[in-house]
């Protein structure tokens, strides 16, 4: 790599200077598995069914929906492993389960109880405030949130295998996921028509690793899968958020927090897989019982978690 | 010629790419009645109990079988493999609903969770023999399934060794090596019966192509062989299906 000029995209390297043991391919193949699919939060294992049941194609395993810790506050943890292993036994999907950024302890003990996924997750209280987890150093693949392009490939520089929108969890909110989803797609039309030559110095504005960025120019999308997580609570939401671009959506607080569960769960699955189909979704938005209760966004009180990190 | 790919969820973004590399259509299939429009299917890989659950809110399960059942070329990867076995093991509670046509048993998640998944070469001699190239195969395994037992009507074309202590099932058909010190036991990770074929591992996802031509010629076989009905001519099919090809991927490798 280091002699072997400035770029090297696509070959040895690039950005999966990883372990033998688990190569990047491996990473990114099952987040390529769960692509149009929707990713369900759930407390216990009887959720963990429900979702199952539903057709989502992994769970993460919490103490608390993000809607929970918005309301009652305090430093929000990894979860109790015993929770997440008796999640883990209860199905059949993949599960993941969250760990604080920079948390690295955390995602040692994840990946010791064999979780399929880490979801290094600023809605959890962060434990550094300038480092993220360095996971290159981990067997397990990790998804990690976004605001924005830049944002995106410095954690895939990290070794994310799979990015997500950060939106703003726990508010039912969909406006900020659709920011960060226009902005990742925006700023990646702008790389497309770009000189080669002004590479450079975009790469220096949106603080990424130049290689990363070329090799987005050169795709016409990021390397890796790409969700939208955050706020999303109804069928339109998700097919929304995939009409926009995305290969598949985490659903958090928005369907354990609604009058029911079951039939919202299925119905965003079956909004996500008919994304482009308007029969279908007005079908199944038919009676689905009270959506969670949004949370506006232009209260200033409201704390805001994408801003958590860079 | 057009191949449908099952899109319910998973990698059929992949196969199709794979597919267009090869100069050959593929068409996302969601509804039963898309399956008129195909003499031959793919069924991707993803999570299986996931694209179970979706099959049966489709209610494509009467007419995926329909399909098979008419001998009509039909290949599943990973969770398609599943989709195909007659008698799957290591299902969610309750079970999940199978196409079945392939006789064989299939554990669904043999190789155990994601830290687990990983990259092999395997020994493929038929596909080799077939197809040219070398004559191993880079099998790209997530959470994958193998096959434990396959009928007589089976013809295996690809196995892989794993360590006796890592095997949950004991079948009378997985053979047992002598020769090394370390006793290893070989499960089979892809298969061929008649028109269906099925391979535990991910070829959509590794830039090597050729197991998607294996079973290009497959289909090409049946087609000439049947009666013209399998292959209609589909140029003039719906237009809104698969319009804007994707972006895709890279291969990572």
């Amino acid at each position: 790599m280091a002699d072997s000029g400035v770029v090297t995209v696509y070959g040895n390297g690039a950005i999966y200077e990883t372990t033998k043991k688990s190569p990047f391919s491996v990473k990114v193949g099952l987040a390529q598995m769960l692509r149009g699919g929707v990713i369900m939060d759930v407390v216990t294992p009887e959720q963990a069914r429900i979702a199952e049941e539903a057709g989502a194609c992994a769970v993460m395993a919490l103490e608390r929906v993000p809607a929970d810790i918005r309301s009652q506050g305090g430093v929000a943890r990894m979860s109790d492993p015993q929770l997440i292993k008796q999640i883990k036994n209860s199905v059949t999907i993949p599960v993941m389960a969250k760990a604080r950024i920079g948390h690295f302890v955390e995602a040692q003990i994840l990946e010791a109880i064999g979780v399929d996924y880490v979801d290094e997750s600023e809605v959890l209280t962060p434990a550094d405030e300038e480092n993220h987890i360095n996971k290159h150093n981990f067997r397990v693949p990790f998804v990690c949130g976004c605001r924005n392009l830049g944002e995106a490939l410095r954690r895939i520089r990290e070794g994310a295998a799979m990015i997500r929108t950060k939106g703003e969890a726990g508010t039912g909110n969909v406006v900020e996921a659709v920011r960060h989803v226009r902005s990742v797609m925006g700023d990646i039309r702008v790389l497309r028509n770009m000189d080669d030559d002004e590479v450079f110095t975009f790469a220096k504005k949106i603080a990424a690793p130049y290689d990363l960025v070329m090799q987005t120019k050169q795709l016409g999308r990021l390397p890796v899968v790409q969700f939208a997580a955050g706020g999303v609570a109804t069928p339109a939401d998700a097919a929304l958020m995939m009409q926009l671009g995305c290969d598949g959506v985490f659903v958090g607080s928005g369907v354990f927090k609604s009058g029911d569960p079951v039939r919202r769960a299925r119905a965003i699955v079956q909004a996500v897989t008919n994304y482009s189909d308007p029969d279908v979704l007005a079908e199944v938005s038919c009676g689905l019982g009270e959506a969670m209760v949004g949370i506006n966004l232009n209260d200033e009180k409201v704390e805001r978690y994408a801003n958590r990190s860079e | 010629m057009v191949v449908g790919v099952l899109a319910l969820q998973g990698s059929f973004n992949e196969h199709i790419a794979v597919l267009r590399r090869l100069g050959v259509k593929g068409v996302e299939i969601k509804k039963p009645e898309q399956l008129d429009n195909v003499s031959s299917l793919i069924i991707p890989g993803g999570e299986s109990t996931t694209m179970a659950k979706l099959a049966e809110f489709h209610n494509l399960f009467p007419a995926l079988r329909e399909f098979v059942k008419m001998g009509k070329p039909v290949w599943g990867t990973c969770a398609g493999l599943i989709f195909l076995a007659d008698k799957a093991v290591g299902q969610k509670q309750g079970g999940q609903e199978l196409v079945g046509g392939l006789d064989c048993t299939v554990h669904r998640n043999f190789f155990g969770s994601q830290i687990q998944s990983f990259e092999a070469d395997i020994s493929v001699p038929e596909l080799a023999s077939k197809e040219g190239g070398p004559e191993t195969f880079r099998g790209v395994f997530i959470r994958a399934p193998a096959i434990l037992e396959v009928g007589p009507e089976v013809e295996v074309l690809a196995d892989y060794p794993v360590p006796s202590n890592k095997v949950l099932y004991s079948s009378s058909t997985v053979e047992i090596q002598e020769e090394n010190s370390t006793p290893e036991k070989k499960v089979i990770v892809a298969v061929k019966q008649g028109s269906l074929l099925g391979t535990a591992f991910h070829p959509e996802l590794t830039a090597d192509t050729r197991w998607h031509s294996y079973f290009l010629k497959m289909a090409r076989e049946v087609g000439d062989g049947a009666s013209s009905s399998s292959i209609v001519a589909v140029g003039e099919e719906d237009p809104g299906l698969n319009q804007q090809s994707k972006i895709d991927l890279p291969v990572f490798q």
